[in-house]
């Protein structure tokens, strides 16, 4: 078995940030306990943000319009490509338009039971306070939202909440939202407050006494490796979902800035708390290169079933319906189809694992709008629902008018990420992690509609406050350059990464070995985990590494535009991050959230959380690759929400 | 499906680029265009040679980093993108020409790698409002009418991709430019600059060397998202506006 | 502090810019369209006869008189309708070299894009240009008219439509010309910003009915000359 799992528990870990006292001022305290920097020092402060999401995008033009000198990075064409970019449903805010109840306290403590007592109150508090503003500037921005006819925004509920707290623009919200932080980073950009670098990879940190000073980048284009210093760094590079190979991420979203952070010193929070959502289109094929979701808001309306028979392949409209098991409504009969997204993906995963399952390869399940229709009409359903439909013809060419859609989950948003304290600090001093890079405030699994609050949130208000806090404390030491040992070291450890990949020249391609470690972790470290399989996979991940490390085949040079190489490099840190990934989710013999646990679960199988033993977040601290890390606990603390355990039955 | 491709090869923004022909085999009717393409990069790894350079990012249809000009059309025969498009828009033993954007705000960088960074000067030159964080008031301050609401997001959903300057027979970025002074300057917010907006806008776009454009309405066609042609009439008019109003 | 965000704006220059040209195009256009209209109406006369047509060739050198010197008014036209060729004939030169550095590479794969009037509108351009020179030789200075009877505009036009290349030339120019007025006339109205969704299908009837008209009211005359109706 692999000695990687037997991790040692070093030191616990706490948040010495968060001020005391009731949660509903600590966001002001803090902000006025924090050292300011004098306006005129500003512009002598360069803070390197890398990635330009929602997070990244939001933080880059903030900074800079407060005077600091922002260089920053994305690795596509544009910095309006980020992957916030394909949001679809909406923004939570509480500002109580409708007058249903919402109130800060009840958002926060939403997304407090939502994420299943797994995150921390403060940061949660603040982060509901601070959606209130979120709203207001991304109007100012001029951010399309839907309105009335009366001229005042529309909401909707999301996610099976009970008010209506969701700002949206149709189904692309997070279009809307991006291209405002876009174009907002696009005026500093043009008054030559921030040095927009795209098509550069953030590729290593550059940890100086151990403290982040700067990045090691590669232009895309001419492969050339450049170094770029600052007084403070900031990860806004999303999410980890592509670990999967399949998910809803885009192509190019990879974890080698937060990997590389982590294995420079930043622990890593909560790796195996990842979202599954329930309404994916289900794959077609070996071909399949990604996953599309679909707006969970079908499940209003439409009806999930499979056939009560195994291996049944007639057609949905042959079988009758006594022959039809509509498992979610039989087992959940007071949720029906509107159990949350963990439960619905799990029971999908279930009859499909019994050979109910519809579609190539019985990976997936229907979703019928048939009674809808007969009860709406077909219009008031085309009226709710057309543009999804569209989309999903377009893809499948069936037409959901006629036959039912099919579905299957998918991986979706990963809650974990870099440890950060109140401040959005990692473990570095000087390295700060925002939007879905940190561990975030979502817990073990995250409400719809709250991914764009949080990305917006961390860039536009909470970064802006607090690092003003770091740089007034630390001002600027003596410059580092490339002479320094320890950035030239970090350069040199890159540059013969890539050689290496470039040398190896196998026979296998980069996208075979993703695929592999993908549906490996897709079967252990998916939906259902447990300790049996995961030791599986722990046994497995370091035989693919080595096997990679042999047979690789990248073409072409480094000095040149290397898509090979780029998906190469990237796959390193996967499998190195899938291995912490699974050791996470042994450690963690309790299920939570997005966490299930076979070994952990209620009589009638759902999931038991175990709060007496694992009411903490777990932050890895890295050792070596392939050497078991060290396990830092920081204990949460209920004061405001107290734990309880979900029931939907 | 087998199908052959004529693809455009080009090593280098300055090297000399051809057409090369490849065949693919066992091509399924639901993939996508792009996951053909991939298949057909998995053998040319495999055979050491070097993979056909393209951009992609989300595959579902709205980050904007495909492009791809197929048998002629940006983003191919359907009113889509390329990553959207798929292959059941194509038959068994089809001859298949991918080339990339062309236009000389486009240079190509790689084979069908395109740098369309004009795009982003353009933006960087007023398609924004200035509204530093913080500074917002209360949303419900102004109410917008829901009809300029709506023409608001219409021109918004624009993408970036560039397609309309790729149909264009003079690769001109009116389409694109168009879409987003109208989205903001229909708004209340965006009333303030909405004379150096658009001057500033159009000015940026004549610098980077976009055609101008004689209304053949190919932009509107290839738009992926709709942004339908009177985007250019309006802009046109806000343009005039200004000229009449001067720069406030 | 204040950072300055908005330091490009420079005073507007219409001539500066691409649509600068184009919305001195849709002017010139619209100029020399509001003349081929009047001007088309009064071809019309000569089937009343040589009397009236001539007449009317007549009045036009004594229009605005007694305020108006003879020819003043004629001369005024003139002027202005040689600007709005200039003008339109310039900005035209310009915009197409534009164009066509900005397209410098063109696709392989070939595949017929936009109506067959948006293709011809520079060639039609420079037919028309090439027939405007003829025109004026022909019917104003005389140069290349056979018959050249100076204050007798019927006699020269039905000289000019009795040979088979004067109604060849004529006939083509007033094809490009339906067919420029057709794409010129919607096309200026985007410039000048009169389009609108709501608008489009007024607009494109509006430039195929002048297309038509103008087409047809000029294409008479010659037809008429031939067939025999006017002799």
């Amino acid at each position: 078995m692999s000695s990687y799992a037997h991790h040692t528990t070093g030191e616990p870990i706490a948040d010495t940030k968060a001020p005391q006292g009731p949660i509903a001022d600590r966001w002001d305290r803090r902000r006025f306990e924090a050292k300011l920097v004098n306006p005129a020092n500003r512009r002598k402060h360069t803070v390197i943000v890398v990635g330009t999401g929602l997070a990244g995008g939001s933080a880059g033009a903030t900074l800079a319009e407060q005077g600091y000198h922002v260089v920053q990075f994305c690795f596509s064409d544009s910095p309006r490509r980020a992957h916030s970019i394909a949001a679809q449903g909406g923004i939570n805010a509480a500002k109580n338009y409708r007058n249903d109840g919402d109130s800060v306290h009840r958002l926060f403590y939403d997304t407090v039971k939502g994420g299943d007592f797994r995150a921390r109150e403060s940061n949660v508090h603040r982060l509901a306070q601070i959606s209130v503003e979120i709203i207001d500037q991304c109007v100012a921005q001029g951010v399309p939202f839907a309105r009335e006819y009366g001229g005042l925004l529309d909401t909707r509920s999301f996610g099976g909440v009970q008010v209506s707290r969701t700002f949206y623009a149709r189904g692309q919200t997070g279009q809307q939202l991006l291209l405002g932080a876009y174009q907002a980073l696009s005026r500093q950009i043009a008054a030559g407050n921030v040095e927009m670098h795209a098509r550069t990879e953030m590729l290593d940190l550059i940890v100086v006494d151990g403290v982040a000073r700067g990045i090691v980048a590669r232009d895309l284009i001419t492969g050339e490796i450049s170094t770029h210093y600052a007084d403070a760094v900031v990860l806004a590079s999303g999410g980890y979902g592509n670990v999967f190979y399949l998910s809803t991420n885009a192509m190019n979203s990879n974890a080698t800035a937060v990997w590389r952070a982590h294995r420079r010193g930043a622990y890593f929070a909560n790796p195996c708390f990842t979202q599954i959502h329930p309404t994916c289109i289900p794959r077609t094929g070996d071909h399949q290169s990604k996953l599309t979701l679909m707006s969970e808001s079908l499940r209003n309306d439409g009806r999930i079933w499979v056939p009560r028979a195994k291996g049944d392949t007639r057609p949905a409209a042959d079988i009758p319906e006594a022959e039809r098991d509509y498992y979610l409504e039989r087992i959940y009969p007071s949720f029906g189809n509107l159990v949350p997204r963990d439960i619905a993906s799990r029971a999908a995963k279930n009859v499909c694992d019994e050979g109910r399952g519809v579609g190539p390869g019985g990976q997936g399940v229907y979703l019928d709008f048939a009674d809808a229709i007969r009860r709406m009409g077909r219009d008031k359903v085309a009226e709710k629902y057309g543009n999804l439909f569209e989309m999903y013809e377009r893809i499948t060419a069936e037409n959901p008018y006629e036959v039912p859609m099919r579905i299957y989950p998918a991986v979706h948003y990963t809650m974990g990420g870099l440890w950060v304290d109140y401040d959005l600090q990692t473990t570095v001093p000087g390295l700060f992690a925002i939007g879905e890079a940190n561990f975030s405030d979502h817990g073990a699994n995250r409400l719809g509609a709250s991914a764009l609050m949080q990305g917006l949130a961390d860039g536009y208000f909470v970064l802006p406050s607090t690092i003003n806090d770091y740089l007034a404390r630390h001002p600027r030491r003596d410059t580092v350059d490339d002479t320094h040992p320890e950035a030239a070291a970090t350069v040199r450890e890159t540059k013969e990464r890539l050689e290496r990949l470039l040398a190896v020249d196998g026979d296998r391609t980069p996208d075979s070995f993703h695929r592999e470690i993908g549906e490996l972790m897709w079967e252990y470290c998916g939906m259902a985990r447990s300790e049996q399989g995961l030791r599986k996979a722990l046994d497995r991940i370091p035989q693919i590494r080595e096997e990679f490390w042999r047979r690789i085949k990248v073409p072409g040079t480094g000095d040149e535009f290397n898509q090979s190489l780029e998906k190469a490099n990237r796959i390193v840190d996967y499998l190195e991050l899938a291995e912490l990934m699974c050791l996470d989710a042994l450690h963690r013999a309790e299920s939570c959230g997005g966490h299930f646990r076979e070994e952990s679960q209620t009589p009638d199988g759902e999931a038991a959380r175990r709060d007496e033993a694992f009411a903490y977040a777990a932050a890895w601290e890295f050792t070596a690759t392939g050497t078991a890390p060290v396990l830092h606990k920081e204990d949460l603390v209920f004061e405001y929400v107290h734990p309880t355990q979900r029931s939907y039955a | 499906m087998k199908l052959t491709l004529r693809v455009w090869r080009q090593r280098g923004a300055d090297a000399p680029g051809h057409m090369a022909s490849y065949e693919v085999d066992g091509i399924s009717q639901d993939m996508s265009f792009l996951e053909m393409l991939d298949t057909l990069n998995e053998d040319l790894i495999l055979r050491g040679e070097d993979p056909v350079a393209f951009d992609h990012d989300c595959r579902e249809g709205i980050c904007g980093a495909c492009s791809l000009v197929i048998n002629g059309d940006a983003h191919g025969p359907e009113r889509t993108t390329t990553c959207q498009l798929h292959m059941r828009s194509f038959a068994d033993g089809d001859t298949i020409d991918v080339e990339p954007w062309r236009a000389a705000a486009f240079p190509v960088v790689k084979d069908l790698v395109v740098d369309r960074g004009a795009f982003d000067r353009i933006i960087q030159a007023g398609g924004y409002i200035t509204a530093p964080t913080g500074s917002a008031p209360e949303a419900h301050a102004t109410a917008v009418p829901k009809a300029d609401a709506d023409f608001a997001f219409e021109h918004a959903e624009c993408i970036g991709c560039g397609a309309c300057v790729a149909a264009c027979p003079n690769g001109s970025a009116m389409l694109f430019t168009s879409a987003k002074v109208n989205h903001l300057n229909v708004l209340p917010q965006g009333s303030p600059e909405r004379e150096t907006r658009v001057l500033d806008m159009v000015a940026r776009m004549d610098e980077e060397g976009f055609g101008g454009c004689t209304l053949t309405g190919e932009c509107a066609t290839a738009c992926p998202k709709g942004i339908p042609l009177p985007s250019i009439a309006a802009m046109n008019k806000e343009w005039l506006r200004a000229v009449r109003k001067g720069p406030r | 502090m204040a950072l300055a965000t908005r330091t490009r704006t420079s005073a507007p220059s219409l001539w500066g810019s691409t649509l600068g040209k184009k919305t001195v195009m849709a002017v010139s256009g619209l100029i020399m369209l509001g003349y081929l209209v009047v001007h088309m109406l009064g071809n019309l006369k000569i089937f009343f006869g040589a009397d009236e047509f001539n007449g009317y060739a007549h009045w036009l050198r004594t229009l605005g008189s007694p305020f108006l010197h003879h020819e003043w008014a004629l001369w005024i036209v003139r002027v202005v309708l040689l600007a709005a060729v200039v003008a339109h004939a310039v900005s035209a030169y310009q915009l197409s070299r534009l164009d066509i550095k900005a397209r410098p590479v063109k696709y392989v794969h070939k595949r017929r894009r936009a109506s067959y009037a948006t293709r011809t509108m520079r060639w039609g351009g420079i037919i028309l240009g090439l027939f405007i020179v003829w025109h004026l030789l022909d019917l104003t200075t005389l140069t290349v008219n056979e018959r050249a009877w100076v204050g007798h505009p019927y006699e020269n036009v039905l000289a000019t439509f009795s040979t088979w290349y004067g109604n060849t030339v004529y006939i083509v120019a007033m094809a490009a010309l339906g067919l420029h007025v057709r794409h010129g006339f919607w096309s200026a109205a985007q410039t000048l910003g009169a389009g609108s969704a709501r608008r489009e299908r007024t607009l494109k009837a509006i430039a195929n009915g002048l297309a038509v008209v103008l087409f047809a009211g000029f294409v008479s005359v010659p037809v008429a000359v031939m067939t025999g109706m006017v002799n």
